[in-house]
């Protein structure tokens, strides 16, 4: 490869003859299009033009990790046969409220684009896009191809658009609803698939509130014969479940209704064996409003699980143990911290194979009652589970010699994300800072892709990062740090960064204009609540063209305080759709 | 910006901190505010507890660390298993005993809050694992919430039951004093801090509206870890016993009590009435008179038996002795009665 490109620059004439002699076009391309890394292709297309050219034409798919790093017009021109597009929009902080609305990433542009360009998309996936009715209309009506659409925190839709969704999408495949800001005003949409519709594989409305007609669901289950994935929604019953899952047996990731209900007209046993009946589940969540009385229906189920998905159950831990010892080839699982640490220690023992453990906090607002996980459950787990590797942990309390112990049971973590839920808590038995707890997961782990700090932190824990975690590509902070020294030690030391998202810590311009060479190689920078100019952006701004630099201001600030700044690079040039808010700099 | 420690500033008591709160307030879930005081008010309650008969209760500032005793011995290397129904303890989780030093951990917590109110910052009177000599400094912080203490140790060894509406009230009235005197306790300050922590709105949402759910049912709850109530159906050759306290509405028990009694019940019902939080819904009652020959009636503290479903759950156990499954011909003269009381409920 290397050499090629080398003769090429000697003498380009017959560099090319050579290369077209020995590898015709249409032969790359065929090579290339077996390629589904995008970072490979990326790499791919860099190696000389012709491998340019090949690689761009024989791209089906195309991930867009920041939807205006580029514009619909690059994209098209440069991708003539894109068939599958991600794209996610807002910074992720906005799941959290921390962005103003009508912040833009709308996707209508873009589908306005494809429509002309790629008449035959057949899968989009969105996350944290802002998204029209009108423009699930037009997906709907213009794309006759289309298979695959998966909305993950969107918002600005309702059930409408989901209707013209399913009448119109002949060939649709999969219909993934999550964690949307969807106005949900009737469950009529799904009655919009036609009786002749059957090639659904994935259909997940699990949050999405309205009531749907359940016998609609149960004929559109029962032609579809290649359904694997069906989540369904909270009005579904237990007893509706049990006629869903009879017609059903081939289903592989099930979310179930609500699990409380008074099983009278329906045996508990007949619902005991329609879920035996399904040999092949793999994934199971849903289960709001878990009465444990119920529970044993699933534990034949639970003997090939791999993923267990109980954060909307609040089981306790007596309850949860005795479902989690049925569950040994578990390798992904989310809790709420209502199964306190004595679950967590159910976990260790009986789940060898978890590598993915997410805990969320019931009822993270509230101090008082005693509730949640401690250092221990996490510790635990630890110990049991060596394999594992992601883990979300919220907690409210948590010790530097803790997180030391687990990350030397587990070495391996590629996902550290601790989030002590009370802002700027020392270590509870030594009143120290946190910094040592981060300093052992960035020592230990060296594979460590994506941080998430919290506690108690000093500039220490950040001169930690920078210094050890080389393979560090997101990291999030807040209410932390000392001085800009800290924002810098990252800066300067994190090769393979990003993306970084600050909020509430005491870096200033400084810190923000060290890094002025490094956002280029970074997706975006997040800083919120820090000790940001206007001033400073500015010069950011002008010295770097091809970053976009965006501040949010709030009512009644500082006119010289940048309070919310984003930045990012892009190709696109500044965007014209921000609302008056954001300013562009 | 002040060069204050960030531990102090996450509140926003720092003039510099741009953390906007008037604004933010308002889209804050605003659910999760209301449901913080609700709960810091009923913070006894241990919200999400279906079955367990170990109530984990506590007092505002108090928390559980560590669960094991074995775990305890370590960390604050002393022996603490022998520590039990202290009259400063208040740690009722419910797995191990109670220590003082696990109070003083959790009354320290509270500490921190005094802390950030500018009686100290010093950090080593908060949180301290330290024992001895630190034990007097942590009781000293605590001491004017002692009161709370001693009345409050509800813990499911103690047979408290005739007392513990008592405590309840008493921290009902002492609990928003408290607030009032910190207006910057954690709790409050929780609800300025926008985005934090962080939590997607949908699960938020999700978990607030569960949890208001469950402390609207685990509010007026007595304190004690169980209630046993004898069950006796028409026609069963033999009572069977409930403990009322593992459910937390009439349609949970109502599928126990079928569930138990399977073998006799003859009727069948459909079970399309949606039920209300706090009773059974009108087609639930006619169900149970119409399709079914039986009906669920229960004997209150007075003698008297009464139709189950037309008082609130809550007051239903409080008043409950027991249940008596009844031949649905018996009990027709109860309906007209209920049958109202349902009409004006829905």
């Amino acid at each position: 490869m290397e050499s090629e490109s080398k003769r090429k620059k000697e003498s380009p004439n017959t560099a090319e003859l050579a290369v077209t002699a020995s590898f015709p076009d249409e032969v790359l391309e065929i090579v290339l299009s077996l390629l589904t890394s995008h970072r490979d292709r990326s790499s791919v297309s860099l190696v000389c033009k012709d491998w340019y050219r090949a690689e761009r034409w024989s791209r089906t798919q195309v991930f867009i990790g920041n939807c205006y790093s580029v514009s619909p017009e690059i994209l098209t021109r440069r991708f003539p046969n894109i068939r599958s597009v991600t794209l996610k929009g807002k910074p992720r902080f906005s799941d959290f409220n921390l962005v103003p609305p009508n912040w833009g990433a709308d996707i209508h542009a873009w589908l306005v684009a494809f429509a002309a360009k790629y008449p035959f998309l057949e899968e989009l996936r969105l996350k944290r896009m802002a998204v029209s009715d009108e423009s699930l209309e037009f997906l709907a009506s213009n794309f006759p191809n289309f298979k695959l659409l998966s909305l993950l925190s969107c918002d600005g839709f309702s059930t409408d658009g989901l209707a013209a969704i399913a009448t119109h999408c002949k060939n649709l495949t999969e219909l993934d609803i999550q964690e949307n800001g969807i106005e949900d005003s009737s469950g009529s949409w799904l009655s919009c698939f036609p009786e002749s519709f059957t090639s659904l594989e994935v259909l997940n409305f699990a949050n999405l509130t309205s009531e749907v007609n359940t016998d609609a669901l149960e004929r559109l289950v029962s032609r579809c014969k290649s359904l694997k994935v069906l989540k369904v929604n909270k009005s579904i019953s237990l007893e509706q479940l049990q006629r869903l899952l009879v017609r059903a047996p081939q289903l592989e990731e099930l979310g179930t209704g609500s699990f409380l209900q008074d099983l009278t007209a329906r045996p508990y046993a007949d619902l005991e064996s329609a879920f035996n009946n399904c040999k092949n589940i793999h994934t199971l969540s849903g289960l709001w409003e878990a009465v444990p009385l119920y529970l044993p229906a699933l534990y034949n189920s639970c003997a090939n699980l791999t993923f267990l998905n109980l954060s909307y159950t609040a089981l306790q831990s007596g309850e949860f143990a005795k479902l989690v010892v049925h569950c040994p080839r578990l390798r992904r699982l989310w809790v709420l911290d209502t199964v306190e640490d004595k679950g967590l220690e159910a976990v260790g023992s009986n789940c060898p194979l978890l590598e993915e453990l997410r805990v969320f906090p019931a009822d993270p607002f509230d101090e008082e009652i005693i509730h949640g996980v401690t250092e221990e459950g996490f510790v635990a787990v630890s110990f049991g589970c060596r394999r594992l590797h992601y883990v979300l942990y919220f907690c409210r309390q948590m010790t530097n010699a803790a997180v030391a112990t687990i990350v030397q049971n587990c070495p391996n973590f590629t996902h550290f994300r601790l989030c002590i839920m009370t802002p700027g808590l020392p270590d509870y038995l030594t009143n120290e800072p946190m910094d040592e707890a981060f300093g052992a997961v960035v020592k230990t782990c060296s594979k460590l892709q994506r941080l998430s700090v919290s506690g108690l932190l000093t500039d220490l824990t950040f001169e930690y990062i920078g210094k050890y975690a080389k393979n560090l590509e997101t990291l999030s902070v807040a209410f932390a740090g000392r001085s800009d020294r800290g924002m810098q030690c990252v800066l300067e030391g994190c090769p393979k960064l990003r993306k970084l998202e600050i909020r509430d810590c005491p870096f200033g311009n400084e810190a923000l204009l060290s890094g002025l060479e490094k956002y280029e190689s970074m997706r975006s920078l997040w800083m919120s609540a820090c000790n940001v100019t206007m001033n400073a952006c500015r010069r950011l701004a002008k010295q770097m063209p091809r970053l976009n630099v965006e501040v949010m201001k709030e009512d009644g600030s500082d006119d010289s305080q940048a309070d919310k700044v984003y930045i990012y690079r892009t190709v696109a040039g500044p965007r014209r759709d921000a609302p008056p808010s954001v300013l562009t700099l | 910006m002040s060069t204050t420690p960030l531990e102090h500033d996450y509140i926003g008591l720092s003039e510099s901190s741009s953390v906007p709160r008037s604004s933010d307030k308002l889209s804050y879930s605003s659910s999760s505010s209301s449901c913080t005081e609700e709960n810091y008010t009923s913070s006894n309650k241990a919200c999400l507890n279906f079955k367990e008969t170990e109530l984990r209760l506590g007092l505002p500032g108090s928390q559980s660390p560590g669960r094991k005793p074995s775990h305890g011995l370590s960390l604050f290397g002393k022996d603490i298993e022998n520590n039990n129904s202290n009259s400063n303890s208040n740690n009722t989780n419910g797995y191990a005993a109670p220590s003082p030093l696990k109070s003083l951990v959790s009354g320290a917590k509270r500490g921190f809050s005094d802390a950030l109110d500018g009686v100290s910052r010093n950090w080593g009177l908060s949180i301290n694992g330290k024992p001895d000599a630190e034990l007097g400094k942590g009781a000293v912080l605590y001491s004017p919430r002692g009161g709370l203490d001693d009345k409050c140790k509800i813990m499911k060894e103690v047979d408290v039951l005739p007392l513990s509406p008592k405590p309840v009230q008493e921290k009902k009235n002492q609990v928003p004093a408290l607030n009032e005197n910190e207006p910057t306790s954690a709790p409050a300050a929780k609800a300025q801090v926008v985005g934090w922590p962080p939590i997607r709105s949908f699960r938020k949402n999700t978990m607030a509206s569960n949890l208001v759910k469950n402390n609207d049912a685990a509010e007026g709850k007595s304190g004690s870890g169980c209630l046993y109530v004898k069950v006796s159906m028409d026609g069963a050759p033999y009572l069977r016993k409930v403990d009322l306290k593992i459910y937390s509405n009439y349609m949970e028990l109502s599928s126990a009590l079928e569930k138990m009694f399977s073998c006799f019940t003859i009727g069948q019902c459909d079970s399309h009435g949606l039920p209300g939080q706090d009773g059974l819904s009108e087609s639930r009652l006619m169900d149970l008179l119409h399709g079914s020959e039986y009906v669920l009636t229960y004997e209150d503290k007075d003698g008297d038996w009464m139709l189950v479903g037309d008082v609130p759950w809550d007051m239903f156990t409080e008043t409950c002795r027991r249940l008596r499954i009844m031949k649905g011909s018996e009990a027709i003269g109860l309906a007209p009665r209920a049958m109202e009381k349902c009409k004006n409920r829905t």
